[in-house]
């Protein structure tokens, strides 16, 4: 329990020095929304460093099932749920403008009240839902 | 050509950070929404830790002459409106069904991990298309007030 809690804080840490390595790598604040967004929509030469950290975080993902198989067991939720989630974290972040990483901890860590408004709603509402799934 | 490889590696640490804190777990994810259950205290202990690790490096790279960024842009703080809290609301309501975000999302795409597959594509197209249904809805309302 302690050691897993211990690699649990290595990884927040890590995960907030990313964050801000991302930021330094443009002088730009992104979340993983907003690179995705941006490496689509931004301008021309905005977007090479925006897939750059993309294939990064993916590349961490490949890495990690090849070294330690199982460590990224992803979801066994029924195709229709996924279909339904994905598209209101999509559109809730194009909406909302930005994402857990973005308002969670770029906007939090710059103490933005957008962003803690934002991230206490994503905690919020996402416990009414799981609440909700509970009872059906 | 430096700032390409200092994002890739920038984006590795991140995403090693997701599968070391379980955030790219959606099962934890969902035991930490679950308060029934108890909530699970990895997500918390997360959330804090990253945020305000951000918060340190952040304040750091502000200072004028600080040897890792030139220039990193501050935001000025925005209003807190309905678009806002309409949007991070659907945002927490896909988050609950499934336990699964943007990051996690990428970053299962590098495993191929179960359920990506419908994941992903949805997700991405809420994140291009989000605004039609509300531009839409906007178009139809303005016409009937022209008719």
């Amino acid at each position: 329990m302690t050691t897993s809690l211990i690699i649990i804080a290595i990884g927040g840490m890590a995960l907030g020095a990313g964050s801000a390595f991302i930021a330094f790598a443009r002088g730009r604040l992104a979340g993983v929304s907003a690179l995705l967004r941006g490496a689509v929509e931004g301008a021309r030469g905005d977007r090479a460093w925006r897939w750059s950290a993309l294939a990064g975080i993916a590349t961490a993902g490949a890495v990690a099932e090849h070294v330690a198989p199982g460590s990224l067991p992803g979801s066994d939720a029924s195709p229709v749920v996924l279909i339904v989630a994905g598209l209101l974290v999509g559109a809730g972040a194009r909406i909302g403008n930005g994402c857990t990483s973005g308002h969670g901890i770029c906007g939090v860590g710059r103490a933005s009240p957008r962003s803690i408004v934002a991230s206490t709603l994503f905690c919020a509402v996402g416990a009414l839902v799981v609440a909700a799934a509970r009872w059906i | 050509m430096k700032a390409n490889l200092l994002a890739f590696l920038a984006g590795a640490l991140f995403g090693t950070g997701l599968i070391f804190s379980r955030l790219a777990d959606p099962g934890r994810v969902l035991a930490f929404l679950d308060l029934a259950a108890g909530s699970d205290p990895a997500l918390p202990i997360t959330m804090a830790l990253s945020a305000s690790t951000f918060a340190v490096l952040y304040r750091a790279a502000l200072r004028p002459g600080n040897w890792f960024t030139r220039s990193i842009e501050r935001p000025r703080p925005g209003r807190i409106d309905g678009r806002l809290v309409f949007g991070a609301s659907l945002f927490g309501a896909g988050w609950g069904l499934a336990g699964l975000c943007p990051g996690p999302a990428v970053v299962s795409l590098g495993a191929l991990a179960p359920g990506v597959v419908w994941f992903l594509p949805a997700m991405l197209a809420g994140l291009f298309l989000g605004d039609a249904p509300g531009a839409l809805v906007a178009r139809l309302r303005s016409a009937r007030w022209a008719a």
